[in-house]
């Protein structure tokens, strides 16, 4: 499959917002390229699986969403603790191990975790975090909450058991669930039509008599106006939409990947449609910012990582004799 | 008053929906059809299609959707027809329900009940009639609990539904038409301890749900040969009551764990390795175990009943214990 071409299409974005987003963009990008230099330094240990690449799904999504929605991430999911606006510092932290970080060190790079942010996880398991979405969901309906539950999972889950019935149990219940596929092609190392008898995911998803979209994963301003017209249906209460969100890693799997499994001229082709290149360029040729903008957006991002870097450098280790803590709830005694 | 498991279970259930409105019953069957095991008979057309929810066949999606509504505030009740079928669901009782607390670092806790059927003695074959419940009492974030008597029946499912974490409450499928009196002001039940059934002082028979009948009937054909068994109800299989369990041991000096489980790698081991460990230089005679043999429950009536632990074998357990001898019944 190539590359989604760029639609001709106006962009609707003024420039504090496209400021935004493009910082939001580079400082997934920032970070998680400098967890990488973390990783190599053994200071960060565990399975690092990084979002460079997909990074305009996660950031477009959430310009849709309120702070009372909810998040059902995988294992992939610092670009989407960042875009929800959880602390890079306690993301980092996270990774350090140390009990400043989102789960107390106790998850990891997979699983973030953020009750604030109603941020549900970091679930490591493939296609098991979409049954707790609906159930989310189900809460929120069953209470009469007009709210939104964001599900992401990647395309590789399409093919376990748990997406077919979570699909249909949205759909029968009519839940609001909005389904974000993040379609990076390879379930790991095993492309798309290497697993799938239909490569088409939306149809699987319209099998369900649910709405389904392909949206160009790669233009944040696509992703963002796709969401928001998702949400808009579902807050009416027509149930749930399905995006299919065409997008790219452009790293390893996890940290060791030998990559044999796709060539590098097909990385250099999806390479050009950098989400941050396609972002920068909308906005220059809208003559909405400038390289001194940018300049300015990637010193600020540096900062802050730096500071986040700082953070869990500071930070603390649980003790151990809380190890034990928190396999069930602490009563008051 | 007269009474049945299943009606003291419904009126469990009832009382649960009336008391809290955040409570709902989730499941194949539990609402049109009554509930496979009858258990929620009439329940839909006292409390709607909302609260008694028929669902697809899809148990990890539905068990799924119980932990993530327990997450958002709602207190679901979730039946799973039998334990067999529960393994549809692994994934989201093992891997999440029971981890989430833990691994968010104590931030999601997932207030849900999860119902199901386990057991055998019905001729339903190797996939409806398995004992499983051992597998769940060893995941630490889940609290397993058997109702084996009315009372509990009635009282351990609000219990249950006031903790804040994931519990499981295992119904033999035996149990349903067992009837008998249970007092009008039944309530709640403790869902922490195990229960001294029949005191005695020569041997301890510990057992829990579909076997407590058997292990009591056993007591009684043991007392006919001057042998005076203790019998204990585990109740909670998870966390296991150890004080009660050592107590009793270093008291009558004498074990018999009774186990519709398999031997290896069961409950029963569990046991018997906290006996050794609590009571160990208190013990007159190896630990005895009654439990079911290595083998898929067969369909056949006389191959099932070779199959399960049976009075017979609990009281030759007891006798063996009684003369010192190593016993390996069942």
């Amino acid at each position: 499959m190539s590359a989604p071409k760029t639609h001709e299409r106006s962009v609707v974005v003024d420039r504090d917002e496209g400021l935004r987003l493009l910082r939001e963009l580079i400082l997934i990008r920032r970070f998680e390229e400098r967890c990488v230099e973390l990783y190599s330094a053994t200071t960060i240990r565990g399975f690092v699986h990084l979002y460079i690449g997909e990074e305009a799904v996660a950031v477009g999504v959430m310009q849709a969403l309120s702070a009372d929605d909810s998040i059902v991430a995988t294992y992939r999911e610092h670009g989407h603790a960042l875009a929800r606006g959880i602390a890079p510092g306690a993301v980092m932290a996270e990774m350090y191990g140390k009990v400043e970080g989102t789960s107390r060190g106790r998850g990891g790079s997979m699983h973030i975790f953020d009750r604030d942010h109603r941020f549900f996880g970091g679930n490591a398991i493939v296609g098991g975090g979409l049954p707790i979405a609906v159930g989310l969901a189900l809460a929120d309906k069953m209470q009469g909450r007009s709210l939104v539950t964001a599900c992401f999972f990647g395309e590789g889950a399409v093919a376990e058991g748990e997406f077919h019935e979570t699909m249909n149990l949205a759909a029968l219940w009519k839940l609001p669930v909005l389904f974000c596929c993040e379609n990076n092609l390879y379930a790991m190392g095993t492309a798309l039509d290497r697993s799938e008898s239909e490569t088409n995911l939306a149809y699987k998803a319209a099998s369900y008599e649910m709405p389904a979209w392909t949206v160009d994963g790669m233009d944040v301003l696509a992703v963002r106006d796709a969401t928001r017209r998702a949400v808009t249906e579902i807050r009416g209460g027509g149930g749930p939409v399905f995006l299919e969100l065409r997008t790219y890693r452009f790293r390893a799997h996890s940290m060791y990947d030998p990559e044999r499994y796709r060539s590098k001229d097909e990385v250099e082709t999806w390479r050009e449609r950098d989400p941050i290149i396609v972002l920068t360029t909308q906005l220059i040729d809208a003559a909405l910012v400038d390289d001194d903008d940018i300049a300015a957006v990637e010193a600020n991002v540096g900062a802050e990582v730096d500071a986040a870097v700082a953070f869990a450098e500071r930070g603390t280790l649980e003790p151990v004799e809380d190890l034990t803590r928190f396999v069930y709830s602490e009563r008051a005694s | 008053m007269k009474t049945t498991y299943r009606e003291a279970m419904r009126a469990a259930l009832r009382d649960a929906l009336q008391r809290d409105e955040r409570a709902f019953l989730m499941g194949e069957d539990v609402g049109r059809y009554g509930g496979c095991f009858a258990v929620s008979l009439g329940l839909l057309e006292e409390f709607g299609p909302e609260r008694i929810r028929d669902t697809p066949l899809s148990e990890s999606a539905f068990v799924g959707a119980g932990v993530g509504a327990a997450l958002a505030g709602m207190r679901p009740i979730v039946e799973i027809m039998t334990v067999n079928f529960s393994l549809l669901a692994l994934d989201q009782i093992v891997n999440n329900a029971a981890t989430l607390l833990h691994m968010s670092g104590g931030q999601f806790n997932v207030p849900m009940v999860i119902r199901m059927t386990t057991g055998a003695g019905r001729q339903l074959a190797a996939q409806h009639s398995h004992s499983l419940e051992g597998w769940y009492a060893h995941v630490p974030g889940l609290r397993v609990v058997a109702p084996a008597t009315l009372e509990d029946a009635r009282g351990m499912l609000w219990t249950a539904l006031c903790d804040p974490d994931p519990v499981i409450i295992f119904e033999h499928g035996g149990l349903y038409n067992v009837a008998g009196e249970l007092a009008d002001d039944a309530g709640p039940t403790d869902i922490d301890r195990a229960a001294i059934r029949r005191s005695g002082d020569d041997v301890t028979l510990i057992t829990y749900g579909g076997s407590l009948g058997k292990a009591l009937d056993a007591a009684d054909a043991l007392a006919v040969d001057g042998i005076d068994a203790e019998v204990i109800d585990l109740r909670t299989l998870r966390p296991l009551d150890s004080n009660t369990i050592v107590a009793s041991v270093s008291h009558t000096h004498r074990a018999v764990i009774i186990d519709e489980g398999w031997r290896t790698g069961g409950l029963s081991a569990e046991l018997s390795a906290l006996i050794t460990e609590g009571a160990f230089y208190d013990l007159d005679a190896p630990v005895g175990r009654v439990c079911s043999a290595e083998v898929p429950i067969p369909y056949a009536k006389h191959m099932e009943d070779a199959a399960l632990p049976q009075v017979a074998a609990i009281t030759a357990a007891a006798h063996a214990a009684m003369e010192g001898e190593l016993s390996r019944h069942g």
